[in-house]
């Protein structure tokens, strides 16, 4: 029974709460069972807060037999530990956080608190959120759920595999380039990475900050609409936050996408891709037509710029961003013998190769002389990669692509080849730069069985439109989930 | 100060000015100055990871009213920047300032030298910016404090439009004096609240290249940016003249040593890597914040200097010297304005009343080293001054109660104040009882008869032609009456007396 209730999805889960048929403490106790059991294989956290969680869980049967209990009180999750949580370590997998405990909650943390959510760890990533595979995280990889031998994804692998492994019912991930919707592809749960804006990113340790978004993963759409609920919205704390309303996402899952116009870039479908993931994509959108919407075609003309504009402001900014881990006011401190000793071996020490060379390439590209021709001319080009979209949003309602152009690689398939694992973001990334919301569905599996992911591309603040398609196509019973295999 | 024929010196000067708001620029700690080191601080002023800075609106208003008071222009939409560095006490790693889109455009500053508009000193921009928290080297070890990371500053950078370091001088009081009148900044230089660099170079008069300039730090006074000034224009001109070259480089003021001399080079060496500060949307300035800030404009100090030439018949430099000081011509107004005048005299003449704030009144203000309101009640010396306007005490009596008026002392057993609840407050009574003037004639009359029957040879000697003498005989009737004769009655009757027979 412990390992059945830790695969329901949240909305099965909420009815047994409420009714009482099942108790948090006894959810969030198959977690952390569950935990104990596929750790060593997975590696999807890096801090399991046991404790913790069931201390929340048993607040959170208070608040449900009170019959007041918001929609996620007793749901266990997990928070990839990119997020600052009051008094849990948070690492940002990087040696020079290692030891820091932060003393305040991000945002998307408090607001899931405040539901009553149970936390049960921090998820592993690559370090400071750079990567595809969780592979720069300096306390080792996440291993794919569906294949042991293969990466997660990333940057959020740990929050995607947990998710996938049933070690907790839906997690937060960041998307900054890919960080949700690629992992979730791999690891075949829901991503949605929402407008830039919708979601605050107070707390939420930066990575670019003109691109950074929090998302949730969830075992089905309806799951991450809850979640996306719950986090979604004005937070006096981030500027750049929006103030819109936050529609109700549940509310919008209506199943019907009848005359639905969705767009296919032919920029998306290119050579190299596998045929499993062409075949499937394919498959999905016929399944779309079969459900009453019309494809599209429609270009993207600047998508093979994206890349490069994205290595160029993703890594100016971040440069700026991790200036503050310096050894001074917290995190491990080099012996030095003067002040620019102690700042270079400090961070010699505390940062991997992955974050030095983004630091690196970021501080060049902002250099005089530099500026105009790297961080100008990326700036110029995210602009026209908006106007892209623009164009294309006149023809269709939302925009559907492969999300990425293969299956989960092997683990050390890529480390060593830099650019390989910038192009695993390829069709991830231009949705960032133009601020959009992207949405991963599980649309199929290879011959590996390994997951593919559809993306849907919505527009700015068209997240109940992404999500009602992608609830459309998982009710049409397109394909069923496979379990983990371990 | 000594002008060279040959070579003048070009002068810009870049002034940080913090702003007396009650929190800082990005959170919302209070910016306040003497707090015990790292009290001020949040996780976000400390640069804790994933905080985000959040634009304190009271800011705003305050730099459009600067740049208003500037005659800048209000850039509706402006950006901040961040211009990135290491340094312990930069906690992020970079300053939030503003680059390429600064909040006020243009602008200047007029400089009054003899109550006249001398010269205009032209501004590139004020922008906003945060300032960082301050090392401390202590014998075992560097200290950080974080109490002033995250104050809000302004940045006001002029042309390179001053000729000498008597201008650099004026053009800072005259900053200072508009940025304390619109209640941005209190101007003090010793606390860090005003800091200034200069940037200095010399060329031969007549030519319209720059020379090479050096940029001058540390520089705490205001007595010290014009030493250092002329003490780098003069290494300048040397330089220059005996065919040397001058160094583009930062150099520090050592007040100590009173010269220059450069920053080591790590010190400054720095690409800044400015970029469009993405945690922060563009500022917008909506058209009626100016119109408002426009109308609630507070008087500046050139408009209330011409106000006291014209509508007090001051002098230039009277008008100058009470209004360099918002504090000193507040007292001065109030001096003319405030309460009944005591023992039914008139209220003072503005004149006396703006010779006896710049003359006596200032020293005890200096002697004290703190502002005029906390030296004096304002009251207390429109009460003394009216005795004097009155002829009822002499002014040189007024003199010697003054110091006896500076607050905070007790009033116990001081004859010229008198208990009140509220604090002690002048008696004007008590002061009369002591210095009471004699203005009357008949009695003066008969002390001049009574000099003059006991002095026949010197009297002769008078009226033989020694006019000199005069001083003299009014000395004795002085001395006869007690120093309470109003001097003006002793002269005329003791003219007319003398000039009898």
């Amino acid at each position: 029974m412990a390992d059945d209730l830790s695969k329901l999805t949240i909305t099965q889960t909420r009815s047994l709460l409420r009714s009482g048929k099942i108790s948090a403490v006894e959810l969030t106790r198959a977690c952390l069972d569950r935990i104990a059991k596929v750790e060593a294989q997975i590696h999807a956290f890096i801090t399991v807060t046991a404790d913790e969680a069931l201390r929340q869980a048993a607040a959170a049967d208070k608040r449900l037999s009170s019959g007041h209990a918001p929609p996620l009180c007793g749901i266990p999750i997990g928070i990839k530990d990119v997020y600052c949580t009051a008094g849990v370590r948070t690492t940002c997998a990087s040696k020079i956080l290692a030891n820091f405990v932060p003393p305040y909650d991000a945002t998307s943390v408090a607001r899931l608190r405040a539901q009553g959510a149970v936390f049960v760890g921090k998820a592993n990533m690559d370090e400071f959120a750079m990567g595809s595979s969780t592979e720069n995280s300096a306390f080792g990889p996440t291993m794919n759920p569906h294949d042991l031998g293969r990466v997660a994804g990333g940057s959020s692998g740990g929050s995607a595999a947990a998710v996938a492994a049933h070690e907790c019912l839906a997690s937060l991930g960041t998307d900054t380039g890919g960080s949700i919707r690629e992992p979730a592809s791999f690891c075949g749960v829901i991503g949605i990475k929402p407008t830039y804006s919708r979601v605050s990113r107070y707390g939420v340790i930066a990575y670019a900050s003109s691109l950074d978004q929090v998302g949730p993963f969830a075992r089905s759409v309806r799951d991450a609409a809850t979640v996306l609920a719950a986090v979604a919205g004005v937070d006096p704390m981030d500027s750049t936050c929006s103030a819109r309303p936050v529609p109700d996402y549940e509310a919008a899952l209506t199943g019907d996408v009848k005359g639905l116009r969705i767009g296919i870039p032919k920029e998306f479908f290119v050579k190299g891709m596998e045929p499993d993931v062409e075949s499937s994509i394919r498959a999905a959108i016929k399944q779309y037509e079969s459900l009453g919407a019309r494809a599209i075609d429609i270009a993207l003309p600047h998508t093979e710029y994206a890349v490069g504009a994205y290595y160029l402001i993703a890594t100016a900014e971040a440069s700026a961003n991790l200036a503050r881990y310096d050894g001074i006011r917290f995190g491990p401190r080099a012996e030095a013998s003067t002040l620019a000793e102690l700042y270079s071996q400090t961070r010699a020490q505390g940062f991997g190769a992955e974050v030095k060379r983004r630091i690196m390439l970021g501080t060049f590209a902002l250099s005089a002389g530099y500026y105009d021709a790297y961080y100008v001319k990326a700036q110029k080009v995210r602009t026209l990669i908006r106007r892209d979209f623009d164009q294309a949003f006149t023809k269709c309602d939302l925009i559907l692509t492969p999300t990425v152009p293969s299956t989960a690689f092997r683990l050390g398939e890529k480390v060593n080849h830099p650019l390989q694992m910038y192009l695993s973001d390829i069709f991830t990334i231009s949705v960032n730069l133009a601020g959009l919301p992207g949405l991963v569905v599980p649309c199929g599996y290879d011959s590996l069985n390994l997951p593919i992911g559809l993306q849907l591309i919505g527009t700015a603040f068209g997240e109940a439109s992404i999500l009602r398609a992608g609830d459309a196509y998982e009710r049409s019973g397109a394909i069923s989930l496979r379990d983990a295999v371990v | 100060m000594s002008t060279d024929e040959t070579y003048e010196p070009v002068i810009g000067l870049e002034v940080h000015v913090h702003l007396l708001t009650r929190s800082k620029l990005f959170c919302g700690c209070a910016n306040s100055f003497g707090a015990e080191p790292n009290n001020n601080l949040c996780p976000i002023c400390a640069a804790m990871p994933g905080v985000l800075p959040v634009f304190n609106r009271e800011v705003l208003e305050i730099a459009v009213r600067t740049g208003l008071a500037a005659h800048c222009e209000i850039a509706l939409r402006s950006v901040f920047a961040r211009k990135s560095y290491f340094y312990p006490d930069l906690p992020k790693g970079y300053q939030i300032s503003q680059y390429e889109a600064p909040l006020c455009v243009g602008g200047y500053i007029d400089l009054p030298i003899n109550g006249k508009t001398a010269k205009r000193v032209r501004l590139v921009r004020i922008h906003i910016e945060e300032d960082a928290g301050k090392n401390i080297h202590a014998a075992d070890g560097s200290l950080v404090d974080l109490n002033r990371s995250g104050v809000p500053l302004l940045e006001v950078v002029g042309e390179p439009d001053i000729r000498s370091a008597e201008e650099a001088g004026a053009y800072l009081r005259e900053l200072r004096d508009i940025l304390c009148y619109i209640g941005a900044s209190d101007g003090k230089m010793e606390e860090g609240s005003f800091r200034c660099d200069a940037n200095v170079s010399v060329r031969r008069r007549g030519e319209e290249h720059f020379g090479v300039r050096t940029e001058i730090k540390n520089l705490n006074s205001f007595r010290n940016v014009e030493k250092a000034i002329a003490y780098e224009t003069r290494r300048q001109i040397e330089k220059t003249s005996s065919g040397q070259r001058v160094l583009q480089e930062t150099l520090l003021w050592d007040p100590d040593k009173e010269a220059t001399r450069p920053m080591r080079s790590k010190e400054f060496a720095n690409d800044y890597r400015y970029f469009p500060e993405p945690d922060l949307p563009p500022l917008i300035v909506e058209p009626e914040l100016i119109e408002r800030v426009k109308r609630a404009m507070p008087e500046l100090p050139a408009e209330r200097r011409a106000r006291y030439i014209d509508q007090f018949a001051l002098s230039p430099y009277e008008a100058e010297v009470l209004t360099s000081d918002k504090e000193l011509s507040e007292c001065f107004e109030s001096v003319l304005k405030s309460g009944a005048p005591d023992l039914s005299s008139p209220p003072p003449s503005a004149k006396l009343a703006a010779n006896f704030l710049i003359t006596e009144a200032l020293r005890q203000v200096r002697a004290a080293n703190r502002p005029i309101n906390d030296v004096f009640n304002a009251t207390d010396i429109r009460g003394l001054l009216s005795l004097v306007e009155g002829k009822k005490i002499s002014l040189n009596a007024a003199k010697t109660v003054l110091p006896e008026l500076v607050l905070g002392q007790s009033s116990r057993g001081n004859p010229h104040l008198a208990q009140q609840p509220g604090g002690a407050r002048f008696d004007a009574e008590q002061v009369v009882r002591r210095f009471g003037q004699v203005s009357d004639e008949a009695a003066i009359a008969a002390a001049c008869d009574r000099v003059i029957s006991a002095e026949p040879a010197k009297v002769a000697e008078y009226r033989a032609g020694r006019n000199q003498m005069f001083g003299f005989f009014v000395g004795l009737v002085m001395k006869a009456m007690g120093g309470k004769a109003n001097p003006q009655v002793i002269n005329e009757v003791l003219r007319k007396k003398l000039a009898a027979d």
